[in-house]
């Protein structure tokens, strides 16, 4: 249906990679976070004459630091804060930081945490 | 320097059936910053798709949002289809067009009717909301229901439109079609809609492009990006272009949304010219493996919708990236500069779905 690409790549190289993209054009599309049994995934979008790329960076856990990219791309800003608020992962140097204040969700990180399938009652 | 002031708008406002936040920064009357707040009624429904197998999910995805339903399922759908390889029958695409198409015109006159509301034309609001009946009362007659469709599913969809019913809705629409353009024709031809509209809230391709809008908005600054070109459903054999303005202001923003109208009806006309008897939906076996980003254009602009499986029938992650998220840095650059009376009109030209956003 579409061309799309994901690429995985080091943090290290994240915000050469960005800026690589935004001075050829692309739009940022989206940033959004995965998490996996023992890692988490970070995925940056980017979408220029409806071509789709993506970057991948891997985390083990949420104590790894990742710069922001709302210094290339404004709107990442809105995502970063999402991808904190929600899956507690620690970006730094967001342009606009709302220091966990950006979603009021009842349960801090509620996206790092396990559930349990539906039928199966928690001990609680 | 005259002296700021930092006027709070929202989360209730008259012009917001859904809570959003901005700290409005003041010189006199002049806005020279806003900061938004959102997340007031966040459902954290993207987390459900770990304990609903994905099937089910079909259903959530399109409880997110009670304008777009059918395209926020629709998109779940072809993500996981994608996944799974699965091949939809052409009638199927079809259907799902026009039921997309059905979708954007009463959220188009949903739109005009606000609008109209927010700058005291109230018979012109009620106008447009009047029409907005008639398109609701055609989605009842073919799929059962006016706000969730629950016509989309994996592998195709859920009902049949009969030849006899397709012909009839399209002489409905055609006769809407005329009253569409005639109170379009009030939006952009009166003088006191084009004086709250014309030059207010101008956004450059540029910024438009650097800021990351979608729809109407990105489209009203000149920018001819619109994910139906990509050809998903059937919008890759009905053949159209997508609309553009230059302006950049609230007018542009309006006259696409109107001129969509137009485009949406003869989409709808070319769909059933072209529909030919055949299966609306195919067994789906097996579980979805593998990551896919699934693309469409709503009323609003560019949904995304990824998808991450592992081969189990629950699925480890969906994202959903609505388009009033992505229009929230445009709209903050729209308002630096404008009047405090202008921010309501302004804050409406993105057409906010909250709903979308606290996904």
């Amino acid at each position: 249906m579409t061309q799309q690409t994901i690429t995985e790549i080091s943090i290290g190289d994240l915000l050469n990679k960005v800026r690589a993209f935004k001075y050829e054009g692309w739009r940022l599309v989206q940033i959004c976070c995965t998490k996996l049994p023992d890692v988490l995934e970070l995925q940056y979008s980017f979408d220029k004459d409806y071509v789709f790329n993506s970057l991948k960076i891997v985390l083990k856990d949420t104590s790894t630091a990742v710069p922001s990219v709302s210094g290339i791309y404004l709107s990442a800003f809105l995502y970063e804060n999402e991808i904190h608020d929600l899956f507690g992962i620690n970006v730094q140097g967001i342009a606009v930081d709302y220091k966990g204040e950006f979603y009021r969700t009842q349960v801090k990180h509620g996206f790092n945490q396990e559930v349990q399938p539906a039928g199966e009652k928690s001990n609680e | 320097m005259s002296k700021r002031t930092i006027v709070p708008f929202g989360p209730q406002h008259p012009v917001l059936p859904e809570p959003i936040h901005l700290d409005l920064v003041l010189e006199d009357e002049k806005v020279v910053e806003a900061i938004p707040s959102i997340g007031f009624v966040h459902r954290g429904l993207e987390k459900l798709v770990e304990k609903r197998d994905f099937i089910d999910f079909t259903y959530v995805a399109e409880r997110i949002c009670g304008i777009c339903s059918f395209i926020h399922g629709l998109t779940y759908c072809m993500a996981v289809e994608e996944l799974m390889k699965i091949e939809v029958p052409e009638r199927a695409q079809y259907l799902r067009t026009i039921w997309s198409e059905l979708s954007r015109i009463h959220s188009h006159l949903l739109w005009l009717g606000l609008t109209a509301d927010a700058f005291g034309f109230e018979n012109l609001f009620m106008q447009s909301w009047r029409l907005r009946e008639y398109i609701l009362d055609i989605i009842e007659e073919t799929t059962g229901g006016r706000v969730i469709f629950g016509s989309a599913k994996i592998g195709g969809v859920r009902r049949d439109i009969t030849p006899e019913k397709l012909d009839e809705i399209l002489k409905k629409i055609r006769s809407y079609q005329k009253e569409m353009l005639e109170i379009g024709s009030y939006f952009l031809e009166d003088s006191t809609v084009k004086h709250r509209l014309q030059g207010i809230g101008i956004l450059s391709k540029e910024d438009a492009q650097a800021l990351g809008a979608v729809g109407p908005m990105l489209r009203a600054s000149g920018v001819s990006m619109d994910i139906r070109m990509m050809g998903y459903a059937a919008y890759g054999k009905v053949g159209f272009a997508p609309v553009v303005e230059t302006a950049g202001d609230s007018y542009a923003r309006c006259k696409v949304r109107i001129r969509e109208l137009d485009q949406s009806v003869d989409i709808i006309e070319k769909c059933v010219q072209q529909m030919k008897e055949g299966p609306v939906e195919i067994k789906v076996t097996g579980f979805p493996n593998g990551e896919f980003f699934a693309r469409s254009e709503q009323p609003r602009g560019e949904v995304i919708y990824y998808a991450k499986a592992n081969g189990t029938k629950f699925l480890q992650r969906m994202r959903v990236r609505t388009p009033t998220f992505a229009n929230i840095t445009p709209l903050l650059s729209v308002l630096k500069g404008c009047q405090l009376a202008d921010v309501p009109i302004l804050v409406l030209t993105i057409d906010p779905c909250i709903s979308c956003a606290e996904r």
